[in-house]
């Protein structure tokens, strides 16, 4: 196969400019600036080109770019997209430059080595994302850690050391089980093929025939560090420390895609190369994933700091995602990748509202405001808006996401009860309690606070970061085809991966 | 004009962004309000012209659905923004665009002077768009677009003035509990939704409905079904038990009031149970659960309405009674009396709260009736066309309410039994004595209000609405004159919508063994009873108003019940809503999450620490103890090595 070198393009730009960077002198700032947007920008418009030259009709992996690396053990730089990848990297390209953009003024010192990390994560992400080999993967999953870390651990609030060191640990901890998957695999790989590999379109073959007694501990290796990416409950306590502490483009970028890791991993990894342990796992998963919305959406209730509550939000919104991926059905998995992108986009606004705010005022204690309707009607808008995506409204895009996820849980068999989508519906009613009452302790009423008098509304800049995301909350919100038929056929063959292993270990005959 | 029924929506969605985006800048009143009421004017001529054109279509003709673009399209879901044309769209579209345009007109002269003149315009807008989508959704998805939308639309209004008090709380915790209490309702109409995609694979009206007629499917199925979207109704439609909300609806602006929380909004959720006719039938214990529930709330809203003293709080509790009427007629299978009571309601209760809104205005603000009194010289009109809807809401002849409520009761009768007759009718009375209890406490008898306060009629900008609403009130009954009166050509307005519900009717199978003279024997009794109401609280109210205040100091109890409402909100506050935070907050977040989950998290790291400062003293830089290791070592292997030989 031709290769194709846009993805690698992709990879590249960021990391071109963060070494770039150290080419100019720290004390211009803005020159600074504008080198990390302009490189986040480029790498936007790549990915617009992977977008537009991807077939819809395939379910093949495209824009492949295949070479070998580590001759010794078949380890290949392997990276090329499909449909579920495409929309992550392209919510990834999107979310960069707006968070740049949003700390124009917030990040005022160290801002060379904010940018530098800031570009060093994007090429992390996209990594992740696109890496075909598993290798490589691991690669990208561990380095993604390094600049995160230090953009928390620098620019955090208070107490930024601890979150930043607890951030790392947790992740760590569960990739190193990944880590002994991997190697156990591609041992295993030898044994039928002949050769090692960490190719993951042959593990797609080859992993499938392990016995479901292996696959239930290979599950768990992989499934462990996803879990405590999305994170799924009990997993999630690393989370509200990391986000508050964040500043807000790290809190962004951490909501916005590197939550997705988790559940992209899972619908990578998990479902496709152990399908017997996933439907064993299903039920379980699914029951973690309901305590998750559920138990998400009462603590972010009862949270008095802004930040913290969109931050248990997260648990809860991503519970549904992960009950989609293991109900299994068309609507619930296109459901669940259509609310990756939803939440990156709903959260990732509210993160950047709350930056706005507390960029002024130094509090997010909801309590310290009331009544700035008046005072910052945009602001009060905006906040509005997200909200509403966050909560569901049809007709903006978490209504798409959720009902898809619902609607699909309802059916499935896999599941096989009412009972998971009568609990998880539930969180429809929650995700307006605890949101609405957000809004209207800080927004309505009348302002107490007299340090509040004289808030200044968004500039325009601020103005200029909120439009694009809004036109796509609408534009997923009533026309969501654009998006869902990017991954229509990914969706389709990692629920066929599930439920057909037998014909996949037939084609691997065949190919031989 | 059938094929541009799509206008109907869109023309108000733009409204709602011009208003929207340029209101604060344009400021200009008349602009914004001409615009705002000018699109639902032209929606209405739309709607109108469509109205006509299907009149003169034959039957099997009038359904028409016209579809813009695909929404869903997923596995076996599919859906899209299609919007149909049929019997029953179309009398709710009327409803909604006509008696809309009248109270966005209304609203010109309510509102001025606001600040905000320029956001109600675009909220009341996008209630319209998000109305219209509700009333003609050709499918379940889009119909809960709308659903939901009217729902925001109604947070949004409930909220306007968000830094006002309001009785014991403020505006915005009455937005929020209309939207969560609404939610409760929505989650109950989605796992109905749920239940028919699993059931009929589909979501469309459409093919739905057809399969209903041709699926063998269980009536366990069709209970839980309709016993879903049931719960949806309830909250939509402010019924036990989710009907809190409505009365602390009336936070909002008064013209928000008559359109959203009385004429439009409230009755979505009639609307849908006799959209889903069919699937109701088929589940006949269903049906009996929804006849009573909406006669309990009819009977419970009415007690409470009877010893309020805020004119809006009365008449939202009217609202909750009337509503409760529009589901006893579904329940006993009588859909297009309900829809017949959901339109003329719609003109009568849209023109009491414009009165009242007048009088409000009129009286600074003022909202208790016990400090009315006698206004009827100062505002003739008002008077005049709030007596008017008070006659109609009371069921007297010939007005609309009157052909409504009794052709609700004789079906309650029918094809119900006499018991939810006799509780219609005792209800009836009700309401005639608290309308009539409202109408003479606020505009005949003596004055009781300050000398600060200068009453005064309004202006015409909002008189005309409420002589049109007056009108309207009066003639809107004729379309539905019943059989027994118009012989031959039967119901006109029963006839237009008989073929949405002929496969609802089939299934329901009721036999008409009930002679005219029964009829009209119940229709003398009703209307004897609620104009004696009338009369007794006449007689109260204004010959002899000690004798209420001595009924409510003698059964003090009972008054004290009524008045707080039966204690509903405190009993929801002290076993749901309070619990449900404490839990959240002291177990689920301080023990659950801080010391349980994560201290084991942190526990294990200390624990590490721990071992890892134990092993560490090993290490204590003292060169002989490494060298006694060492030896000691080494003898330890050699020990081995020549023990092994």
């Amino acid at each position: 196969m031709e290769n194709n070198f846009l993805i690698t393009y992709l990879i590249l730009l960021p990391l071109i400019g963060a070494f770039g960077l150290l080419f100019i002198n720290k004390e211009k700032a803005s020159a600074i600036r504008y080198t990390g947007l302009i490189f986040s920008a480029l790498t936007f418009i790549v990915s617009l080109f992977v977008y537009f030259g991807f077939d819809h009709s395939s379910s093949d992996f495209q824009f492949i770019h295949k070479f070998e690396w580590i001759t010794g053990l078949n380890i290949f730089y392997f990276v090329g997209v499909d449909g579920l990848s495409l929309l992550l990297v392209l919510l990834t390209t999107f979310l960069t430059p707006l968070t740049l953009i949003s700390s124009w003024s917030s990040i005022e010192h160290k801002i060379k080595e904010f940018t530098f990390f800031m570009l060093l994560l994007e090429t992390g992400m996209i990594g992740v994302f696109v890496s075909l080999d598993l290798f490589l993967f691991y690669i990208f999953w561990e380095a993604m850690l390094i600049p995160m870390y230090f953009i928390i651990g620098i620019w955090g609030g208070k107490e930024r050391i601890y979150a930043a060191i607890k951030f790392f640990l947790y992740t760590m901890f569960g990739s190193l089980l990944m880590l002994v998957a991997i190697v156990w695999l591609a041992v295993y790989a030898s044994g039928s093929l002949g050769y090692f590999t960490t190719d993951i379109t042959k593990l797609y073959l080859v992993a499938p025939t392990i016995t479901k007694d292996i696959q239930i501990w290979m599950f768990l290796a992989f499934g462990l560090s996803f879990a405590i990416k999305v994170p799924l409950f009990p997993l999630h306590t690393w989370l509200p420390d990391a986000h508050v502490q964040a500043p807000t483009a790290g809190s962004v970028i951490l909501a916005g895609v590197l939550l997705k890791m988790g559940t992209y991993g899972l619908l990578r990894f998990n479902l496709p190369l152990f399908p017997d342990a996933s439907l064993y796992f299903a039920p379980y998963f699914s029951v973690l994933a309901i305590i998750g919305i559920i138990y998400g959406a009462l603590v972010a209730m009862v949270q008095t700091d802004m930040k913290k509550l969109v931050a248990y939000s997260s648990v809860s919104h991503l519970g549904f995602v992960v009950l989609g991926i293991f109900a299994m059905t068309q609507e619930s998995v296109q459901g669940a990748v259509i609310q990756m992108i939803n939440h990156g986009l709903s959260t990732g606004a509210l993160f950047l509202l709350v930056g706005v705010i507390y960029e002024r005022t130094h509090t997010r204690e909801i309590a310290d405001y009331g009544g700035i309707a008046k005072l910052v009607p945009f602001f009060a808008f905006s906040l509005m808006f997200a909200s509403l995506s966050s909560i569901g409204l049809p007709g903006l895009n978490g209504f798409v996401g959720e009902f898809l996820i619902l609607l699909g849980s309802f059916k499935s068999g896999v599941l096989n009860s009412w009972w998971f989508t009568v609990f998880a519906a539930t969180g429809v009613i929650f995700a307006a309690v605890y949101l609405l009452w957000m809004y209207q302790r800080v927004v309505f009423g009348e302002v107490k606070n007299p340090s509040l008098n004289g808030l200044k509304d968004m500039n325009a800049r601020e103005i200029f970061v909120m439009i694009p995301i809004f036109i796509f909350i609408v534009w997923i919100g009533i026309y969501p085809s654009t998006f869902l038929k990017v991954s229509e056929k990914t969706s389709a063959k990692i629920i066929h991966q599930v439920f057909n292993p037998v014909q996949t270990a037939e084609k691997l005959i065949n190919n031989r | 004009m059938r094929e541009l029924i799509y206008l109907t929506v869109l023309l108000p969605l733009a409204g709602f962004l011009i208003n929207g985006i340029f209101g604060s800048r344009i400021k200009n009143e008349k602009v914004i309000g001409t615009i705002g009421s000018g699109v639902i004017g032209i929606s209405f001529l739309i709607a109108l012209g469509a109205f006509f054109e299907t009149l003169s279509l034959p039957v099997e003709q009038r359904q028409l659905i016209v579809t813009l673009f695909t929404w869903l399209d997923v596995g076996g879901l599919n859906v899209s923004f299609s919007y149909q044309v049929d019997q029953l769209s179309l009398v709710m579209a009327l409803i909604v665009t006509g008696v809309g345009f009248v109270i966005h007109v209304y609203s010109i002269g309510y509102m001025h002077g606001d600040k905000g003149f320029w956001r109600f315009f675009a909220y009341l807008n996008l209630f319209i768009f998000a109305m219209m989508n509700l009333i003609l959704a050709d499918n379940f998805v889009l119909l809960f677009l709308g659903w939901e939308g009217v729902g925001l639309c109604s947070y949004l209004l409930i909220g306007f003035w968000y830094d006002r008090k309001f009785e014991k709380s403020t505006t915005s915790d009455a937005a929020k509990k209309a939207f969560i209490v609404n939610r409760i309702g929505d989650f109950g109409f989605l796992l109905g939704m749920f239940l028919i995609f699993l059931t009929f694979g589909s979501l469309n009206f459409n093919e739905v409905f057809s399969k209903a007629n041709t699926f063998s499917v269980s009536a366990s199925i069709y209970g839980f079904i309709t016993l879903f979207l049931f719960i949806g109704a309830t909250g939509k439609s402010a019924q036990i038990p989710l009907y809190v909300w409505l009365p602390d609806a009336m936070a909002g602006p008064t013209p928000v009031s008559a359109l959203i929380h009385a004429a439009t909004m409230v009755t979505a959720g009639v609307y849908m149970v006799a959209r889903c006719s069919v699937l109701f039938a088929s589940a006949p214990q269903i049906m009996i659960v929804v006849a009573v529930i909406g006669l309990m709330t009819a009977f419970f809203a009415a007690t409470i309405g009877i010893v309020q003293n805020d004119i809006k709080k009365v008449l939202a509790y009217s609202t909750i009674s009337q509503l409760g009427y529009m589901f006893l007629a579904m329940g006993v299978g009588a859909f297009s009396a309900g829809i017949f009571h959901v339109m003329t309601h719609a003109f009568f209760k849209a023109l009491l709260f414009l009165g009242a809104g007048s009088v409000i205005h009129a009286m600074h603000e003022e909202q208790d009736i016990q400090r009315y009194g006698g206004l009827k010289k100062y505002m003739p009109q008002t008077a005049i066309t709030f007596l008017i809807a008070a006659l109609a809401i009371s069921g007297i002849p010939p007005l609309s309410g009157f052909f409504s409520k009794d052709e609700i009761l004789w079906y309650s009768f029918a094809n119900g039994s006499f018991i939810l007759w006799l509780i219609g009718v005792i209800t009836a009375m009700m309401t005639a004595f608290y309308m009539f209890r409202l109408y003479f406490l606020t505009f005949e008898g003596k004055e009781r209000f300050g000398h600060d306060k200068h009453p005064h009629e309004s202006p015409k900008v909002m008189t005309i609405p409420l002589i049109i609403l007056a009108v309207l009130s009066v003639i809107g009954g004729f379309v539905g004159i019943p059989e027994v009166f118009s012989g031959e050509h039967g119901n006109q307005f029963h006839n237009w919508l008989a073929p949405i519900f002929k496969d609802a009717d089939r299934k329901l199978m009721h036999f008409g063994l009930h002679s005219h003279f029964e009829e009209i024997l119940l229709m003398v009794i009703s209307v004897i009873a609620a104009a004696s109401s009338i009369l007794f609280a006449r007689y109260i109210y204004l010959r002899k108003p000690e004798i209420a205040s001595r009924t409510a100091s003698r059964f003090k109890g009972l008054y004290n019940l009524l008045w707080n409402k039966y204690f509903v909100d405190e009993i929801y506050d002290a076993i749901i809503v309070n619990p449900t935070v404490t839990i959240s907050r002291n177990i689920l977040w301080k023990i659950a999450d801080n010391k349980i989950i994560d201290g084991t998290v942190n526990g294990a790291a200390k624990l590490i620490d721990v071992l890892s400062a134990t092993i560490r003293k090993i290490q204590t830089g003292v060169a002989q103890l490494y060298a006694l290791v060492m030896v000691l070592g080494i003898a330890a292997a050699l020990l081995w090595i020549i023990l092994s030989f």
